[in-house]
């Protein structure tokens, strides 16, 4: 198992002495080699929970859980020193923005360095430039004993994630944390990343978790896949089960307003109002005021995990997988 | 109005502004009630008191707190008058530059170009020379006076407003609300008006009240090398002037007024300080 | 069919400033010809960098084009005039919070260009900003608030109405709903059809998203480097997509219906100060030939009343 969270909490302390719950409890596990692509909205969370992962919550965040391991080691409390030896080693993130993510006033030689310094024990000093340029290749950067050399500003978009991605990897770490990686980036650019990802993914035997709020690409890209919404888990299952008979009403919405699921202007369907906002979330069903097939249960009680051949779905009343 | 609460809202934890505030509501109290307070009319020579040294005692022309000045001048009172014209010099002084050199600004900054260019190098001339030193040079070419110090430091004070203000319309006028305005056949004027200006609130707030404080001061300096305003004004700077001759027989009369100068512009300062604390980040932006 | 919007060779240069050196520009666009009719909804494509925000721009006359002709209903002259015909033609920015003066109420965004172009009073423009705001679905009670305190399908709303109030017969959409979360784009595009209905408008819509374009739009434009590379229906588009480049964005573009199986286009856009001799394209083009890096392809017709750059298919 490389990974496991078990009731994972987060809060934020709020003006007037309250608590504002931005992930209640939270659990999922991820086995080796597991591709998971998190997906839902801004501000469902699924940022939070892996910088949580991570162990680089905000300062003022409230974080508790019944049980959290990491690639086999037990963390007994959220105390963001507990992460030093797992973090960049054993677990790599890469953001939305490489730019930002990059150094600026470091040549892309020294950042990569740097990587091997503190997490790779097993290559001297002068293996390092073979190694980085080994790295490159495998990003597909063309001609990199050149880029080693270059700052990041000298950099495209698509070139400077391609130099994250061989960061994260630089540590050979077993678990990819990719949060939104090709936002920024073109369509074309976006596909040369996906599949450089896909294929180092296979290469190295990673698992990898995907966040993202674009379903095209979490089925593209992934094996199983978790909806989120309003700081909880509210689908889970195989990536093209859940896409293709989603069980919650969410993900049906969700999926049914892509405009690629309506033909010529036929009219979307949209899931009325909007995510609730943090300071006043319902208190059982998060989406039951948005919920055509909500009833007087979803507002009094919280909901349960439904199964069907499919997918797993935290609601009263899942989508009829037999009308379809 | 909800603006206004939630700045004061900002501006309780912050001590120092907090402070800086009372001190300058006390002042301008004392500015506006100036008749009600003063316990005598400030330009009331009384002949048998002359230099009197502050306290409690009563004479027969009434209480001197603070003693009288070197011609028999009740200097409370005086103080109190000052803060009058201290303020009215300062509020002037901000309201000529700020108008002036935000005009200047809006135009360097959002027209750009040879416009930019003549303005900002006839800014930099200005900034060429140390504030008093210019205040001085002015006022001697159109004589002293209240209101040529006014003129004077006004002058001196443009070029902090127009920077301010065209570095916020260089920012401003790339963002596409300002498009979408052009969009609607907005011309140049409306759009350095009801669109950019707008947006400048903040920064304007924070420099208009250390303006304040320059102004005061630099009036102050004026009045004290004799070329500010004149006698028998009661102006601090003046009195403090005045008084030089008398620093050790009355330390009180150069004294008080130095204080009130300091405390008016440490007030001030302590203000400004702390509204840019408040309101530079993105106050009333995102949330 | 009435057009109402034509561009004939339309080119746009920025200089580069620099030291030294004889004055260089980059070319934003290049030969750009294309109609609009009235009535239809026309998509253009392309990448960050390929010129689609600067033609709209252009056509807002944000910046003025260096050469070429735009005529607007057929009257011919639009090219040099200074300000934007903003009854006739207006525009739905991308960013729905920059794009709104955050020291404005909702009513009084709304209501601006009515003002601005004297067309009301200020009361009269209240109420008529009110009645848009019905109409983009938003309620009348949010007039007084800022656009901060609304999320970001409501601002949308905002930009949408106040594109509207001056009643323009064509409206440019600027990728109005790649800045939105995937539930408030349905909402938003939805509004754009019914609205398009009811103010019988003719739709620009610039965006990157294929999959909008092929639910949304009834013609095509895919533009590369500055460059219309391929023009024509959409169904013929999509179905059977001619030019290297419009394929491999389709391919690119990932769907939540079927795997995909193809390699990835290889390298990225070029340098707009550097563009590649002959076809622009060809340094990443899978079929290009020794002939695409001498000549630069005319558009031509190929199948389907399409317009194609490109010699080879």
């Amino acid at each position: 198992m490389i990974l496991s969270v078990k009731n994972l909490n987060v809060s934020f302390p709020a003006e007037n002495g309250q608590c504002l719950k931005a992930i209640s409890n939270l659990s999922f596990e991820l086995k080796e080699g597991e591709t998971l692509g998190m997906v839902g909205e801004s501000g469902c969370g699924k940022s939070l929970t892996n910088l949580c992962l991570m162990g680089l919550w905000p300062t003022q965040a409230i974080i508790e859980f019944d049980e959290l391991i990491i690639l086999g080691k037990k963390i007994p409390r959220p105390d963001p020193k507990l992460w030093q030896d797992i973090r960049g080693s054993k677990v790599s993130m890469i953001f939305q923005d490489p730019m930002s993510a990059l150094n600026p006033t470091m040549r892309v030689r020294k950042q990569i360095f740097e990587v091997f310094r503190f997490h790779r024990n097993d290559i001297n000093k002068d293996q390092y430039e073979d190694e980085a340029i080994q790295l490159l290749n495998d990003v597909g950067i063309p001609d990199p004993q050149k880029r080693l050399d270059a700052y990041p500003y000298e950099l495209s978009g698509g070139m400077a994630q391609r130099i994250m991605i061989a960061m994260a990897l630089a540590s050979k770490p077993q678990l990819l944390i990719a949060d939104e990686p090709t936002t920024a980036l073109d369509v074309t650019i976006q596909d040369q990343i996906l599949t450089v990802l896909r294929e180092l993914i296979e290469k190295y035997r990673m698992a990898l978790i995907l966040v993202t709020h674009d379903l095209g690409v979490v089925f593209q890209n992934t094996e199983n896949i978790q909806i989120m919404y309003a700081g909880e888990i509210i689908e889970r299952g195989k990536t093209k089960d859940v896409i293709h008979h989603p069980s919650h009403p969410y993900t049906d919405g969700l999926l049914k307003s892509l405009p690629e699921s309506q033909k010529n202007q036929a009219k979307l369907y949209s899931i009325p109002g909007v995510v609730p906002d943090i300071h006043d979330r319902p208190p059982f069903c998060q989406f039951a005021p948005r919920c055509p097939k909500a009833q007087d249960l979803c507002d009094k009680e919280f909901p349960i995990w439904h199964k069907n051949n499919f997918s797993t779905a935290y609601c009263h009343f899942p989508m009829d997988q037999d009308n379809k | 109005m909800s603006a206004l609460k939630l700045y004061l809202k900002l501006l309780l934890p912050h001590h120092g502004a907090l402070f800086g505030l009372i001190i300058i509501l006390i002042f301008a109290l004392m500015a506006i009630f100036a008749p009600l307070l003063a316990p005598h009319d400030p330009y009331t020579i009384y002949p048998d008191f002359l230099r009197i040294a502050p306290g409690l005692a009563t004479t027969s022309k009434g209480l001197f707190l603070f003693g009288t000045d070197d011609v028999g001048r009740d200097l409370l009172s005086r103080l109190i008058y000052g803060a009058r014209l201290s303020l009215l010099i300062g509020i002037s002084v901000v309201a000529f530059s700020s108008i002036i050199g935000g005009v200047l600004g809006l135009v360097s900054g959002y027209k750009g170009g040879y416009w930019d260019t003549v303005i900002m190098r006839l800014m930099d001339i200005l900034m060429a020379f140390p504030s008093v030193l210019l205040a001085i040079v002015i006022v001697s070419i159109l004589g002293p006076g209240l209101l040529n110090t006014i003129i004077a430091v006004s002058i001196v004070a443009i070029p902090s407003f127009t920077r301010l203000i065209r570095a916020q319309a260089i920012a401003e006028k790339e963002k596409p609300y300002i498009h979408a305005a052009l969009t609607f056949g907005a011309g140049p004027w409306r759009i350095m008006l009801k669109e950019i200006l707008p947006n400048c609130g903040a920064p304007l707030i924070i420099q208009g009240t250390l303006g304040l404080s320059d102004a005061i001061l630099n009036a102050a300096a004026l009045g004290f090398l004799g070329l500010g305003a004149q006698a028998p004004l009661a102006e601090w700077g003046t009195m403090l002037a005045d008084a030089r001759a008398y620093i050790e027989s009355s330390p009180s009369l150069v004294t008080l007024p130095g204080v009130c100068i300091l405390l008016l512009v440490l007030g001030l300062n302590l203000l400004g300080d702390g509204l840019r604390d408040i309101l530079d980040p993105k106050v009333g932006q995102k949330r | 069919m009435m057009t109402v919007l034509k561009v004939e060779n339309l080119a746009k240069h920025y200089p580069i400033k620099g030291w030294g050196k004889k004055q260089q520009s980059v070319t934003a666009l290049k030969d750009i010809s294309f109609e609009i009719n009235e009535g239809e909804i026309v998509a253009l494509v392309g990448e960050s960098g390929c010129g689609k925000s600067t033609l709209a721009k252009v056509l807002m006359k944000l910046t003025p084009a260096t050469s070429g002709r735009i005529e607007l209903f057929s009257e011919h002259d639009y090219q040099d005039e200074k300000t934007p015909r903003s009854t006739d033609i207006q525009m739905v920015f991308q960013d729905p919070y920059f794009s709104l003066n955050p020291r404005k109420k909702l009513w009084e965004l709304i209501a601006d260009p009515l003002l601005i172009q004297k067309k009301a009073s200020k009361e009269d423009a209240k109420i008529r900003a009110l009645e848009l705001m019905e109409r983009v679905g938003l309620r009348t009670n949010m007039a007084d608030r800022y656009p901060h305190m609304i999320s970001g399908g409501q601002r949308q709303r905002i930009g949408i109405a106040r594109a509207l109030i001056l009643e323009p017969r064509v409206l440019i959409c600027d990728e109005p709903i790649s800045a939105l979360d995937v539930s408030i784009q349905s909402q938003i595009i939805n509004l754009l059809l019914e609205l398009r209905q009811q103010f019988s408008l003719t739709l620009l819509f610039i965006t990157h998203d294929l999959t909008v374009v092929r639910y949304l739009a009834e013609k095509v434009i895919v533009m590369y480097l500055g460059e219309i590379v391929e023009w024509g229906d959409k169904e013929a588009l999509f179905n059977n997509p001619s030019h290297p480049y419009t394929k491999a964005l389709l391919e690119a573009s990932p769907s939540i219906f079927g795997q995909k199986k193809h390699s990835p286009l290889t390298g990225e856009l070029p340098s707009p100060v550097n563009p590649p001799s002959g076809c622009a394209f060809h340094p990443r083009c899978p079929i290009a030939q020794e002939s695409c890096r001498q000549k630069r392809p005319l558009l031509r017709e190929g199948d389907d009343k399409r317009l194609i750059r490109c010699d080879l298919v």
